[in-house]
């Protein structure tokens, strides 16, 4: 298969075999062409040249229903649900045939309780969790009797145990003949789950291999074609005053979709990072705004930056405090896109890197400014003067991750640092973080990759429905007691009476 | 053959300029075909359009009078929309400017000092000020929606204008027509080109295109327009405050509107009549887009609008058109060249016709 779009060759010549009942891993960085490659087979992006092959007959898909009559089915990572509907209209909703409505009811309780997949069909979404939520596309999928079932980096969004319940799925509609091909980033599912693989990189086949005779570090070698530098945690020195501290804050929640507050309290010192686990949609977005400044909470006191209060301050005075903040969607709220990266770094620097006098910017000292983010942080873009929005994911984390760091703050609050970001950059980005750190930085991150916290974090708790654990030791703590933690089971407590 | 639009991979510097000068000559063509099928000479109708007025030195200088006003709103009202706040009531704040820099003129009538001037504009700029201020501060306390309310308040404000010349400002000896007595000298802007209409404002519309360049190109406030017109979140996440913007643009593009308000009356007009333009307020917005929401381009896009109402006025003249010819003109204009804007963010190709391709 190969498809190009304008100014990159999206997929060059890519080939992929997928045998019944089999479990086929696609693996690639972000922007090796892993969507390209499935919306072709799902047929929502017509290929340039190549040609598909269905049961062994050769086969033109040209549109998603084409695929479900023949009986592919896919689970998108973003779900497309109606939060204020039922599980039931949803689904019902997703189907094409109206005479398929019959018991509906019936035959999604019949299908979850098959495959291990609880679901109340009465629930509305709004009230559903995001691994409830997926097992709703999953449904919807099963309830065509799919023959192959594309999955789009399911486990990113769920907690360990509901990554266990999926596994057993996936592995029931496997030893009933169903194939299923199965996107991921994660090297250690894909041992676990995976017969096959087949690895893109820059648009082509990098490799296509049995897991079997595979580690995850060859087949990581593999997708990124080097080797990755792990984060030595233990280098991390000795530890200096309580930096940054938060005592009971409260935020009741602007509307049903946003997540309330509840008497969040944390304290984070010098050189450490602490990190904050937790599955999307617990309270994530509202903490990362609260300590920021973004949204104003309760009490006036809550909120201490190196002993000075500043829960009454905004992000401006916050940020002059000291506090620098990353929020997880970059394009939109870190950055503008339609920006240039000169005047990106006018967004948050503007005041602590003194580019503003009496009202008029110093654009010149701003592009120096940005030159050094893009070399320190090995930005790749045409240039400072280029737009932010041209700049893919990962580059564009750099260079938001490298502005903040570039201004040596005292605290620094991340949510998502590598988020959809790929593997060479990702760890980047953790190395930068952990430097900061080891110059004196309090630093808490805010993530959804596990994996990812436990390699960075010398301290680690987890927020669920808005109220943050007590935090551990990351050391000390095992994947089970996460897993407690971010669904909500106080563990310092039994620890304590133990 | 079957053409399409394909979205390109960043949007097309080059069609941000050329798009204006697309939609202008889709306009002359359109305008073609719009004369002869009015069984008028296309060719001779639109030189009674474009080129006549433009045959005499005191034809360029009503150009400059019917565009002082176009571009002194049009580059401020480009301020407002880029930070995202829709001002469609700029002919309100005008008619706000000429109400109290006129009623300014009519209390001073016996005084003659240079100060009367100065009064009357700074009167003019703090009446747009406050009709403006009206839809800044429903929107910032009660989140209503600016396109309405001040739209809305444009008429009030034409009421009122008339209520005024129909009662306390009307000309004692003026025989009760509903006009204001005719301003005296010291309240009358000084003519730049003797012997005809262009006067002050036209030197005042140029200061203004320089300076919002300048805000918006250097300046922290203007940085903060565009970031909280191009991405909200992300001017919170800086600690911008929207209401503040909210504000700033609101007052600035009612301060403008209220100069040119007062510029129409102590300059071509010379008094207080029920109705004191012919809609600048509205065109204006027209002069924005088209000149790209930039101050500069406001200045291009306030001259050709202008131009459009001298062609108007001329064409009726010439050739017995109707006068909404030029209405015509200014909407086909606004039309395609929003239509054309898609040639930003797309191109277009020709796709064989399916069947053809070889797999």
């Amino acid at each position: 298969m190969t498809r190009s779009f304008p100014g990159l060759l999206a997929n060059d010549r890519v080939d992929l075999v997928l045998n019944a009942g089999e479990i086929h891993a696609l693996l690639g960085e972000n922007g090796a062409g892993k969507s390209t490659l499935v919306k072709m087979i799902y047929g929502v992006l017509k290929p340039d040249a190549g040609r598909i092959f269905w049961k062994g007959r050769e086969t033109a898909i040209s549109s998603p229903a084409a695929a479900r009559g023949l009986g592919i089915a896919m689970v998108f990572q973003h779900f497309s649900l109606f939060d204020s509907l039922s599980v039931l209209e949803n689904i019902a909703l997703g189907l094409e045939v109206a005479k398929a409505r019959d018991n509906l009811s019936e035959r999604i309780v019949e299908v979850s309780r098959k495959y291990g997949l609880p679901l109340d069909p009465r629930r509305h979404v709004y009230t559903l969790s995001v691994g409830e939520r997926q097992r709703i596309e999953i449904i919807r999928c099963l309830l065509q009797d799919p023959q192959l079932l594309i999955m789009d980096e399911p486990t990113s969004v769920l907690t360990p145990q509901e990554v266990d319940v999926l596994f057993g799925t996936l592995q029931r509609l496997c030893d009933e003949g169903m194939s299923i091909l199965y996107i991921s980033h994660k090297l250690d599912e894909i041992k676990a789950l995976c017969r096959q693989a087949t690895i893109l990189r820059h648009g082509k086949v990098a490799a296509s291999v049995r897991v079997q005779g595979e580690t995850a570090s060859s087949l990581a070698a593999r997708m990124i074609g080097q080797e990755l530098k792990t984060v030595n945690l233990s280098s991390s020195g000795s530890r200096g005053d309580v930096r940054f501290a938060v005592d009971r804050l409260d935020y009741p929640a602007a509307d049903q979709f946003s997540v309330s507050l509840k008497q969040i309290s944390l304290e984070v010192r010098g050189g450490e990072i602490l990190g904050v686990a937790g599955v999307a949609g617990n309270g994530q977005d509202e903490l990362l705004s609260a300590l920021n400044g973004e949204i104003r909470t309760t009490p006036a006191s809550a909120i201490q930056i190196d002993g000075q209060n500043c829960a009454d301050l905004g992000p401006d005075q916050r940020r002059n405090l000291g506090l620098a903040s990353i929020p997880s969607e970059r394009l939109g709220h870190g950055a503008v896109p339609g920006l240039s990266l000169t005047e990106n770094t006018l967004l948050t620097a503007h005041e602590r890197m003194d580019f503003v006098r009496l009202g008029f910017i110093n654009y010149g000292k701003s592009a120096k400014f940005g030159c050094q983010v893009i070399d320190d942080f090995d930005v790749k873009c045409n240039g400072v003067q280029s737009e932010a929005g041209s700049l893919s994911g990962g580059n564009l984390q750099k260079f938001i991750v490298g502005r903040e760091i570039n201004q040596t703050p005292s605290v620094l609050v991340v949510s998502q640092p590598t988020w959809g970001v790929d593997a060479g950059a990702a760890q980047a980005i953790r190395l930068a973080l952990r430097r900061l750190a080891e110059t004196g930085t309090a630093i808490l991150v805010i993530s959804q990759d596990l994996d990812e916290l436990i390699q960075i974090s010398d301290r680690l708790s987890a927020i669920c429905s808005g109220a943050l654990s007590p935090a551990l030791p990351t050391l000390e703590v095992t994947l089970e007691q996460v897993g407690l933690m971010m669904s909500g089971v106080n563990l310092s407590e039994s620890m304590h009476a133990a | 053959m079957i053409p399409y639009l394909e979205k390109r991979a960043e949007h097309s510097q080059a069609m941000v300029y050329a798009s204006p000068f697309i939609a202008l000559c889709l306009t002359l063509l359109a305008g073609t075909l719009l004369f002869s099928l009015l069984g008028k000479n296309p060719l001779q109708a639109l030189y009674a359009f474009f080129v006549a007025p433009l045959t005499s030195a005191y034809g360029w200088a009503e150009l400059g009078v019917k565009a002082a006003p176009l571009v002194l709103i049009g580059a401020a009202l480009s301020i407002g929309f880029r930070a995202g706040v829709w001002n469609i009531g700029a002919e309100g704040q005008l008619t706000l400017g000429a109400i109290c820099g006129g009623s300014v003129a009519l209390w001073f009538y016996e005084v003659d000092s240079v100060f009367v001037l100065p009064l009357m504009m700074a009167s003019g700029v703090l009446g747009g000020m406050l009709w403006a201020s009206i839809p800044a501060l429903l929107k910032t306390r009660f989140n209503a929606n600016e396109i309405l309310t001040s739209l809305m308040l444009t008429y009030v404000a034409a009421l009122l204008l008339s209520l005024l010349v129909h009662g306390p400002l009307r000309d004692p000896d003026g025989f009760n027509f509903p006009e204001s007595r005719i301003f005296s000298d010291s309240a009358m802007l000084p003519i730049l080109w003797s012997g005809t209409r262009l006067h002050l404002g036209a030197l005042f519309a140029l200061a203004a295109v320089a300076g919002i360049w300048l805000l918006l190109s250097r300046t922290l406030i203007g940085f903060q327009v565009k970031v909280i017109g191009q991405a909200p979140a992300a001017g919170s996440h800086a600690g911008f405050s929207v209401n503040r913007i909210v504000w700033f643009a609101l007052l600035l593009g009612g301060g403008m509107a209220g100069l040119a308000g007062l510029f129409e009356v102590a300059g071509p007009i010379g008094q207080l009549l029920p109705s004191i333009s012919p809609g600048y307020g509205f065109t204006a917005i027209i002069v924005a887009f088209v000149g790209r929401l930039h101050p500069l381009g406001s200045l291009f896009a306030g001259l050709l609008i202008a131009l459009s109402y001298l062609g108007g006025e001329n064409a009726q003249i010439a050739l017995n058109l109707p006068i909404a010819v030029t209405g015509v003109f200014q909407g086909m204009l606004l039309f395609f060249l929003l239509a054309c804007d898609v040639l930003i963010r797309f191109r277009i190709r020709i796709r064989p016709v399916p069947g053809l391709r070889h797999g």
